[in-house]
């Protein structure tokens, strides 16, 4: 073990004792000078997840959400000094975490602020014009053919409770008396110019969207939707798609799937 | 003040940071900053805030830096680290500085990431030969890596290795020797080490080569007490410049002459009007040494 071995393997597990080969000038226990070292990375470590995570942190009370971020800190500590990406596997501890389970939608709450986190700091991209897209579907012989690019900042989440209604209710003081969680959600998230947008949409519109993602033609896309849910609105969505900015690139001939 | 007699040593002041007072750049200040033009020298930012891809920081960062001479100051490197120095990181800081063409590039003696981990706190080394040849091996890495010479700021530590075998100053002195590199002199640390390892920071700043350095750095402490119940400093950037600190700062200037100088907050972040209070002080004490 070097000494770096050790110091790091000591800051990280809370029990494990000051390492040693470690003095303190004025002979006071260096375990009480260590322990400065080992509070900055958790509590640094703790404070970026509760920054990036802050309805999560409400749902469950900032008692609650530091002592199971200390848990996922000592189990995923950060692999890269970009801090912005650091807790991107706080959902899916979340879901296994048992003492969270009393909050069935938690896990889903973090998917969708980490989502906001990634579009918040997503590539530039410039958008097509509005009319521009809308005149070239208008002149478009074979839609089903065309493959929409869309913005990088773009992501859709899909969840059994109402993850984007109560995700809204805690942007504003009060009134969560009316929430009702207990049915499902499609999520979309975005960054229109600076500012990340969160909209509630339908399964049908995750779907098509996520199949276009994946480079598939629009008539492809539409059937993925129309498997998801009948009840698919392709007018509605495609609006929703063209006037937030989020298409980037038409290309009008039939090329193959990354 | 005792030392006002002595010779001004600067000769390396930074290539193009103004001998002003600067202000750390924090997100929250982006429009009021934009908006109100402030009059201050210049702004740091942290590199590794800024390796996005896109969005509101680096828009705001691309129109502040149009007013304002920038300092890249970096957290993330672990110089002082074991292993080799991260290329992929390195990489990320060359294309921050291709964008965003700083006045200054800064990093620490010390080290964070470990193996895959990066632990995320400026952690202390033990000062041997071995450490210091690594360090320096490091530095040069930097310099011929990002094409310019780097500033090293001096650590605040709460602890100390039976393994040192080089006063924390001799061990600083010989870096710059060796690599040619700029001395940032962080001011706080200095006092935070100097009380925490019951040294006299006056005997501490004068066994550095003063001559090196090209920018200072003034933040403010929290304090606690270890097992003795001895006062230990903790360098949280999270208050106001000390008193204490502030003299010693007074003191270090009539040194070195108006070194570019930075107010470092970056916990319970107060409103821009306080931090620029902190800076419009800093520049008043900057005005006392200039020519």
């Amino acid at each position: 073990m070097s000494l770096q071995d050790d110091f790091a393997a000591a800051l990280l597990a809370p029990e494990q004792a000051c390492p040693d080969g470690l003095f303190s000038s004025n002979g006071a226990d260096p375990a009480s000078r260590f322990a400065v070292y080992r509070n900055n990375v958790h509590s640094s470590l703790i404070n970026a997840l509760a920054a990036a995570y802050p309805v999560t942190l409400q749902l469950v009370g900032e008692a609650f959400f530091r002592a199971m971020a200390s848990l996922y800190v000592q189990a995923h500590p950060p692999t890269s000094p970009v801090m912005s990406e650091y807790g991107g596997a706080l959902a899916e501890f979340i879901q296994g975490f048992e003492p969270a389970q009393s909050v069935p939608y938690l896990a889903d709450i973090a998917r969708l602020e980490r989502l906001r986190v990634r579009a918040y700091h997503a590539a530039d991209c410039q958008a097509l014009d509005q009319q521009a897209v809308l005149l070239a579907l208008q002149g478009q012989a074979d839609l089903g053919t065309l493959r929409l690019q869309l913005q990088p900042s773009l992501a859709t989440l899909n969840s059994p409770y109402a993850v984007v209604a109560v995700w809204a209710v805690h942007q504003t003081e009060g009134g969560l008396a009316t929430l009702n969680p207990w049915h499902p959600q499609g999520a979309l998230v975005l960054r229109q110019g600076l500012e990340v947008k969160v909209f509630a949409i339908d399964p049908g519109s995750v779907a098509f969207i996520n199949s276009l993602a994946h480079g598939n033609a629009l008539g492809t896309a539409v059937e993925h939707a129309l498997e998801a849910s009948t009840e698919f609105d392709l007018h509605q969505c495609l609006t929703l798609l063209i006037s937030h900015n989020t298409l980037t690139h038409l290309h009008l001939e039939q090329k193959v799937s990354p | 003040m005792t030392l006002s007699s002595l010779p001004a040593v600067s000769q390396a002041q930074a290539p193009g940071l103004p001998g002003r007072a600067g202000l750390g750049l924090k997100h929250e200040h982006f429009i009021e900053v934009l908006e109100t033009s402030p009059d201050i020298g210049f702004f740091e930012v942290h590199a590794e805030n800024y390796m996005v891809a896109g969005g509101p920081f680096h828009h705001y960062l691309g129109l502040i830096r149009e007013q304002y001479p920038l300092s890249l100051h970096g957290v993330g490197l672990s110089i002082g680290g074991e292993g080799r120095l991260d290329r992929a990181h390195l990489a990320r800081l060359s294309t921050l500085i291709e964008r965003y063409q700083p006045h200054s590039f800064s990093e620490h003696l010390a080290w964070s990431s470990h193996g895959p981990v990066f632990l995320n706190d400026l952690l202390p080394l033990a000062y041997d030969s071995a450490t210091l040849q690594r360090v320096c091996e490091h530095i040069d890495q930097v310099q011929s890596t990002l094409k310019r010479p780097m500033l090293l700021e001096n650590p605040s530590t709460y602890l100390q290795f039976q393994r040192s075998t080089l006063d924390e100053t001799d061990f600083i002195s010989e870096i710059i020797r060796r690599t040619g590199c700029g001395l940032l002199l962080d001011v706080n640390n200095v006092y935070v080490s100097c009380i925490n390892h019951q040294r006299d920071p006056q005997s501490y700043l004068d066994a550095l080569p003063l001559h090196a350095v090209s920018e200072i750095h003034l933040a403010g402490f929290a304090e606690d007490t270890d097992s003795l119940g001895d006062r230990l400093l903790i360098d949280d950037h999270g208050a106001p410049i000390d008193n204490a600190v502030w003299q010693l700062y007074e003191k270090v200037l009539a040194q070195v002459g108006p070194v570019p100088t930075l107010i470092e907050r970056d916990n319970q972040l107060p409103a821009f009007s306080v931090l620029l209070a902190e800076a419009q002080q800093a520049e008043r004490y900057l005005a006392q040494v200039s020519p």
